[in-house]
């Protein structure tokens, strides 16, 4: 067990990040902290990637004063190159469910979802 | 609206009660379904708030919060105890011999430079080896703003919501007496944040950073001037057309460009295009003009976002 | 080095507990872009500078300023009965007549 934890620090921590994110997403009913949520789970998933690609005593991929490259010296290119894609996604869908969310501010005046889904089913039935 | 379309919804084509649809004229599934007919475990989702109308007793809410609560807390418990069980079959964090550092990352690392000319092995992989993969993040951005454009544009000939006279209202006063002590740091220190972004945007290729960075870099500078200085200081330079113009252009050139590199053979094969020295700054090809598009699509992206969620316009 | 990790992931888990855990919605803000500062210093000791400067502009810089000014819009921006710039906008009209 303690081997297990001292092997694994990081994707430990991302599997709990993982998991506060989730249940903030599923427990809470006020929006605006389920995209914070949602973003905490994001950013666990990069953590464990970029984890992943980690080698213990080798450099960042930069080939700084030299122009002969060798494959012993740097770590994993991929998972930085995959999280790079993954952090700009992850700012447009918080900046498109924020506009959502503004939305529908303005037409309940709250925002707590189970309000809101109150709200409009006693529209729908008028 | 909704009546009319309620009344006659029978006779409506597809297409027309598409339309209703997108405009949110009418709900399209007649009536309300059963909870019977839903697959038992969601049937209470879709019917618990019915009942608080209906002036049913509290009781059954309360029965599903908590059936609720337990059920999420289950099934993150067993998300989170399958991925530790998986987490404990690989290898050590650190370790050089795992399957993920394969032949892939060797070939980046050992041909990166010879067959692109940038230093910066990521800027190669995302740019060079990769760069569909760019070109349809720099989409997922561009449709992000164009959502966000369609949901929070204002009109501007009729403004007569009382809390948009309210925001007009507090801009003007804020424009008219700014807060002095953001005036006086956003002097000092935008003309830096744009030469920082600047900075990294052009030296993507040779250090770390590259267009998304230098572009969060120069959006935020563009923000912190529109706070000092107001708005209407920025939109003498930065008005809608600019803003269409630095995010619909530089995608087209991306395109272009990456089309036709693919187009004479993706790894520069009889390219006229030359990778140049490594480490140089004119050097890694169409690495540092896909760097400067990219830059200025996440740029405008940024602004576009505070701009349209402040004040509604660009 | 081992142990500035160590701080640095246990920082991490509890600041998105207490992003969870916190009444107000100002405050989960705040430290949910503490969160992404620490987050950027993470990708550093990983040997990623690319994704720490990224991380650094995008999680704790612009991300934040759109949710305080979702957080402005929807009201929640209060400190006691007044949003905070129509209090500065009251006192510049006060200045204004003195």
């Amino acid at each position: 067990m303690a081997d297990f934890i001292m092997n694994h620090y990081y994707e430990i921590a991302a599997i709990i990040l993982f998991g506060i994110g989730f249940m903030t997403l599923l427990l809470h009913s006020n929006l605006i902290k389920k995209v914070v949520g949602l973003n905490i789970m994001d950013t666990a998933i990069y953590l464990f990637l970029a984890s992943r690609g980690f080698i213990e005593g080798r450099e960042a991929p930069l080939l700084i004063g030299t122009s002969v490259s060798e494959s012993g010296v740097y770590i994993n290119p991929i998972p930085a190159g995959l999280v790079l894609t993954g952090i700009v996604v992850s700012v447009s869908v918080t900046a498109f469910s924020l506009a959502l969310i503004q939305r529908l501010y303005k037409k309940y005046h709250t925002l707590n979802l189970d309000e809101i889904l109150l709200l409009a089913k006693k529209e729908a039935k008028k | 609206m909704s009546n009319s379309n309620n009344t006659n919804r029978k006779s409506q084509k597809p297409w027309e009660k598409f339309i209703c649809w997108v405009n949110g004229d009418t709900v399209l599934e007649d009536g309300p379904r059963k909870p019977e007919e839903i697959p038992d475990g969601r049937k209470v989702t879709v019917h618990s708030e019915e009942n608080t109308i209906e002036g049913t007793p509290l009781s059954h809410i309360r029965k599903f919060r908590k059936f609720y609560i337990a059920a999420s807390i289950v099934i993150c418990c067993a998300f989170i105890g399958l991925m530790l069980f998986t987490t404990s079959q690989m290898p050590p964090f650190g370790a050089v011999d795992v399957p993920t550092n394969n032949e892939v990352a060797e070939k980046y690392i050992i041909d990166g430079v010879k067959d692109t000319g940038a230093v910066n092995i990521v800027a190669s992989m995302i740019l060079d080896y990769r760069a569909f993969d760019t070109l349809g993040e720099s989409t997922v951005l561009f449709t992000a703003v164009m959502s966000v454009i369609i949901l929070l544009r204002k009109d501007k000939d009729h403004v007569n919501d009382e809390e948009d006279l309210r925001i007009l209202e507090e801009h003007r006063i804020l424009e008219e007496r700014p807060n002095v002590v953001l005036k006086t740091v956003g002097f000092l220190l935008v003309p830096f944040i744009f030469l920082f972004g600047i900075y990294v945007v052009l030296n993507g290729h040779i250090s770390p950073g590259g267009g998304f960075s230098g572009g969060a870099i120069l959006g935020a500078g563009l923000i912190l001037y529109a706070n000092a200085f107001g708005f209407s200081k920025l939109r003498k330079f930065f008005n809608f057309k600019v803003f269409t113009a630095f995010t619909s252009g530089p995608l087209l050139v991306y395109a272009g460009l990456k089309t036709y590199s693919f187009y004479t053979g993706a790894n520069h094969i009889e390219s006229i295009i030359p990778t140049g020295t490594p480490g140089a700054i004119l050097s890694g090809s169409l690495i540092l003009p896909l760097n400067i598009c990219v830059g200025m699509i996440v740029a405008c992206t940024m602004f576009g976002f505070y701009s349209l969620f402040s004040k509604g316009e660009i | 080095m081992i142990i500035l990790e160590w701080v640095l992931l246990i920082f991490l888990i509890v600041c998105a507990i207490a992003a969870t855990v916190s009444k107000r919605l100002i405050t989960t803000v705040l430290i949910f872009m503490s969160y992404s500062v620490v987050m950027s210093i993470i990708w550093v000791l990983l040997e990623s500078p690319d994704l720490a400067g990224t991380e650094a502009a995008v999680g704790a810089g612009v991300t934040s300023i759109l949710f305080f000014v979702t957080l402005k819009k929807v009201g929640a921006l209060r400190w006691g009965d007044n949003n905070i710039l129509e209090e500065h906008a009251i006192n510049v009209k006060r200045r204004d007549n003195e």
